[in-house]
C-alpha cells in the first residue's frame, strides 16, 4: 500500500523566499516546520526556466528535449507519459487543483483540452486527463476560461475587473506599472483576500479531500499561480510588509555602472535585453526596459511578492489542517517546490528568460514524507532536477518508476545522494520568436554552473558561462572563456554533451506564444 | 508585423490537395477548432470552437497558381493576411505553405499555431481518403470555388 501525497507547486517562486531557506522578508512557517521535519533540498535545479516545458518535465519525469514541450506555447501531447496516470492505474485517486499549464492559454480556436475542460458545463471536470480524475484550473487572473475566473464571473463579477490585466492591447505581455513606484506588472487589487486564486486553490483542494474516502490513496496536486507576476495581491494584505523598509536584494548591483559591467561580461542577449534593444522572448514584457527599473520598484516588487508568498503557505496551512482533520497527517507525504525562479532584482532585472542563474535555477524544494514511513530530517546539498519529482512520486506509492522516466527518486539525504549518484543536472532554453532563437544548454555539477550557447540570433555557438557557486553566489563574475579556468570548462562541457537526454523527433510545433 | 509560416508534405497531387485547400467553404472540415464556415460573395465568417465569429474577406482564389488567400477582418486584429500555397512536387507530392501575416504579432503566433494544426489534420485526411485518389472530381470542385471572386 502506497502513501498518500500532497504534492504543492508554486509558479516562479524563489530560492531565498522561504524562511527555512535563509529568506528574511515573506514569513512561511508551514513550509518552514515542513522542512524541520523533511528534507530540504539546497540546490534543486528546473530543466526549463519556464512553465510548460518545466511542468511537463514534472508530469511526465523527462526532460524537455525528450517530452519535446521545447518552449512556452508548444503543448505537451495529450498521450505523453504520466506519473499522474502511474498512480491512478494502481488506484489513486488523481486531482490537479490550480495551475496546469501543459497547454496553451491562448486559444481562440478552443484547439487545447484544459481549455476544452475548463469550458464543459460540469463544475469540474471529471473526463480523466493526463491521468488526473479530476482537475479544476486557475491562472494568474479572472481573465479566460479557466475555472477560477468562471467562479469568480458567477459569483463575484465585480471582481473580474480588479486583477492587473497581464496582455496589453497588442496581446503582449503587458509592461505597465502600478502600485506605488510604477513598477511593471504591479496593481493594487482590491479584491477580498478570500476571492483571490491562492486561497481559491486551497478552498477547491479541501473540497476535493472532503470528498475522499478514509481509506482513499490519493496523490492531489496543489498548484498555486502565485508568486508570478502580476504582483496584485489583494490590498488588504499589503500592511503585511512595507516595501520602504524592504532592503534590496543582494543579487541587485545597486550602482548602475557596475550593474552594466556585470552585464556586459555576459553573452550579449543579456545586457541587449536591459537596455531594450532585443527582447528575446515572450514572456518578459515586450515595452518594458530593465534599465529603467529603480531601486524602489525591486522593493515593491520584492514586497509584494514576499505578501504572495506568504499567502500560499498560510493557504497550504489551512489544507495541513483539513487533512489532519481526517485523520491522514501521519499517512501523506508532502512535496513543496515550484516550476522555476524569477529575477526578482537580481543584476538589474525582473521576470524570465534565457538566463541560467540562481535566481531562475535555484528553487524551492521541500520533501516532508509521511511520518510513519520514518524518514529522519535530513539537508540535501547535491544537485537535484524536478526531473526527479516523477519516479519520487512512483516510490512513495511504491511502485517502480516507469522506462520513460529520466530521473531518479529523490535522495532522503546526502549519504543517498551520493550513493546513487547525484551528481549532475541539466537544464535547456530554447526559444524563437520571429526570427530571434536563443538555445542553451546548462550543466550544474561539483558546485559550478555551465551554459554552453549554441548558435542562434546573437549567439556565433562560442559564447557560454562559467560560475562557481561558492565562490560566486551571485554569479557575477563569468568564467566562461578564463584561461585559468579552461580545464574545468572542458570538462563541464564534454560532461554536458555527454549527458544530453535523448531528442523527440520530429520537434513539436511552437502553437501559441504561452 | 508577425510572420508565420507553416508547411507540410502531402503524398497526394497538387490537383487533389487544392481542392480542398480552394474551397473556401470547406475550411472547417480541415482546420481543428473552425466548426461552421459561411461563405457570401467575398466574405467568409467562420465560427470556432469556443464560439467566436470571425469575418474574413477572401482576396484570392487562383486555381492556376493554386494560392489562396484572405483577410481576417474582425477587431482583434489591426492588419491580417494568410496565405495558402499549394507547391507540386511531382510523384503525387504537394507541399502546402500556409502563412500567416499579422498585427498585432501576436496574433500571428496564435493564428499561426491554428494553421500548423489545420496542414496537420489536412494531410491525415488526404492521405487516408481514396475518394481524393480521384483527380477528376478534384478538379472539378477546384474549378468552382464558391464565392471567389
Amino acid at each position: 500500500m502506497g502513501r498518500k501525497i500532497l504534492f504543492v507547486t508554486t509558479d516562479q517562486q524563489r530560492y531565498d523566499t522561504l524562511g527555512c531557506n535563509g529568506g528574511t522578508l515573506a514569513r512561511t512557517p508551514v513550509v518552514d516546520r515542513l522542512a524541520d521535519a523533511g528534507i530540504r533540498y539546497e540546490r534543486a535545479v528546473p530543466q526549463s526556466v519556464v512553465c510548460m516545458p518545466s511542468r511537463s518535465t514534472i508530469v511526465t519525469g523527462q526532460y524537455p528535449s525528450t517530452h519535446g514541450v521545447w518552449m512556452n506555447g508548444v503543448p505537451l501531447p495529450v498521450d505523453a507519459p504520466s506519473v499522474a496516470a502511474e498512480l491512478h492505474g494502481c488506484g489513486y485517486r488523481t486531482a490537479l487543483i490550480g495551475k496546469a499549464h501543459f497547454e496553451p492559454f491562448l486559444d481562440p480556436f478552443g484547439r487545447f483540452t484544459e481549455n476544452l475542460l475548463a469550458r464543459s458545463a460540469e463544475p469540474t471536470a471529471a473526463h480523466g486527463h493526463r491521468g488526473f480524475d479530476h482537475l479544476e484550473f486557475a491562472t494568474h487572473g479572472a481573465a479566460g476560461p479557466l475555472h477560477y475566473a468562471q467562479w469568480l464571473a458567477a459569483n463575484h463579477p465585480e471582481a473580474v475587473g480588479m486583477f492587473f490585466p497581464v496582455l496589453d492591447a497588442m496581446f503582449n505581455v503587458s509592461g505597465a506599472g502600478g502600485g506605488d513606484t510604477d513598477a511593471p506588472q504591479v496593481k493594487d487589487n482590491p479584491i477580498p483576500r478570500d476571492w483571490y486564486h491562492t486561497d481559491w486553490v486551497a478552498d477547491r483542494t479541501i473540497a476535493w479531500l472532503d470528498g475522499l474516502a478514509a481509506d482513499d490513496e490519493w496523490f492531489c496536486w496543489m498548484s498555486f499561480p502565485d508568486p508570478h507576476h502580476p504582483w496584485d495581491p489583494p490590498a488588504s494584505e499589503m500592511g503585511r510588509i512595507d516595501w520602504r523598509d524592504v532592503p534590496l536584494p543582494a543579487g541587485y548591483p545597486v550602482d548602475r555602472a557596475e550593474r552594466e559591467r556585470i552585464l556586459e561580461a555576459k553573452p550579449r542577449h543579456w545586457k541587449q535585453w536591459y537596455d531594450g534593444s532585443l527582447v528575446s522572448n515572450y514572456e518578459a514584457p515586450k515595452e518594458w526596459v530593465p534599465a529603467t527599473l529603480t531601486d524602489d520598484q525591486v522593493r515593491e516588487v520584492n514586497a509584494r511578492n514576499a505578501v504572495e508568498c506568504e499567502l500560499i503557505d498560510e493557504a497550504l496551512g489551512r489544507v495541513l489542517d483539513a487533512i489532519a482533520l481526517r485523520g491522514w497527517s501521519d499517512d501523506v507525504d508532502v512535496i513543496f517546490t515550484t516550476d522555476h525562479g524569477e529575477l526578482q532584482g537580481d543584476f538589474g532585472l525582473l521576470f524570465k528568460g534565457p538566463y541560467h542563474v540562481d535566481g531562475l535555477m535555484r528553487l524551492p524544494l521541500i520533501w516532508r514524507p509521511a511520518p510513519s514511513a520514518g524518514v529522519p530530517p535530513a539537508v540535501v546539498t547535491q544537485p537535484v532536477g524536478l526531473v526527479d519529482l516523477a519516479p519520487t512520486f512512483s516510490a512513495i506509492a511504491g511502485l517502480e518508476p516507469a522506462e520513460w522516466m529520466q530521473g531518479k527518486r529523490l535522495p532522503v539525504d546526502s549519504g543517498d545522494a551520493e550513493a546513487r549518484g547525484f551528481e549532475r543536472v541539466l537544464t535547456e532554453w530554447d526559444s524563437e520568436l520571429f526570427g530571434v532563437g536563443v538555445h542553451l544548454r546548462t550543466i550544474t555539477r561539483d558546485g559550478w554552473v555551465c551554459t554552453a550557447y549554441r548558435p542562434g540570433y546573437v549567439h556565433d555557438g562560442t559564447e557560454g558561462e562559467l560560475y562557481h557557486l561558492a565562490d560566486d553566489p551571485m554569479q557575477r563574475q563569468n568564467l566562461w572563456g578564463d584561461p585559468g579556468y579552461a580545464a574545468r570548462q572542458r570538462d563541464l562541457v564534454a560532461d554536458l554533451w555527454d549527458s544530453q537526454p535523448p531528442t523527440r523527433s520530429p520537434r513539436l510545433d511552437l502553437e501559441a506564444p504561452v | 508585423m508577425g510572420t508565420v509560416r507553416r508547411e507540410v508534405i502531402i503524398e497526394r497531387s497538387a490537383p487533389e490537395v487544392w481542392a480542398r485547400v480552394g474551397d473556401p467553404r470547406a475550411l472547417h472540415t480541415w482546420f481543428p477548432g473552425v466548426v461552421d464556415c459561411k461563405v457570401e460573395g467575398t466574405s467568409r465568417v467562420i465560427t470556432t470552437n469556443t464560439g467566436l465569429t470571425i469575418p474574413e474577406e477572401i482576396v484570392t482564389v487562383d486555381a492556376i497558381d493554386r494560392r489562396f488567400q484572405y483577410r481576417i477582418t474582425a477587431p482583434f486584429v489591426q492588419d491580417h493576411l494568410a496565405t495558402i500555397d499549394v507547391f507540386d512536387l511531382g510523384d503525387e507530392r504537394s507541399l502546402v505553405s500556409y502563412s500567416t501575416d499579422c498585427r498585432p504579432d501576436t496574433m500571428a503566433l496564435v493564428i499561426g499555431g491554428g494553421t500548423g494544426a489545420a496542414l496537420h489534420e489536412l494531410r491525415r485526411q488526404l492521405e487516408a481518403d481514396p475518394a481524393a485518389d480521384d483527380p477528376a472530381a478534384a478538379d472539378t470542385q477546384a474549378q468552382t470555388p464558391p464565392g471567389a471572386p
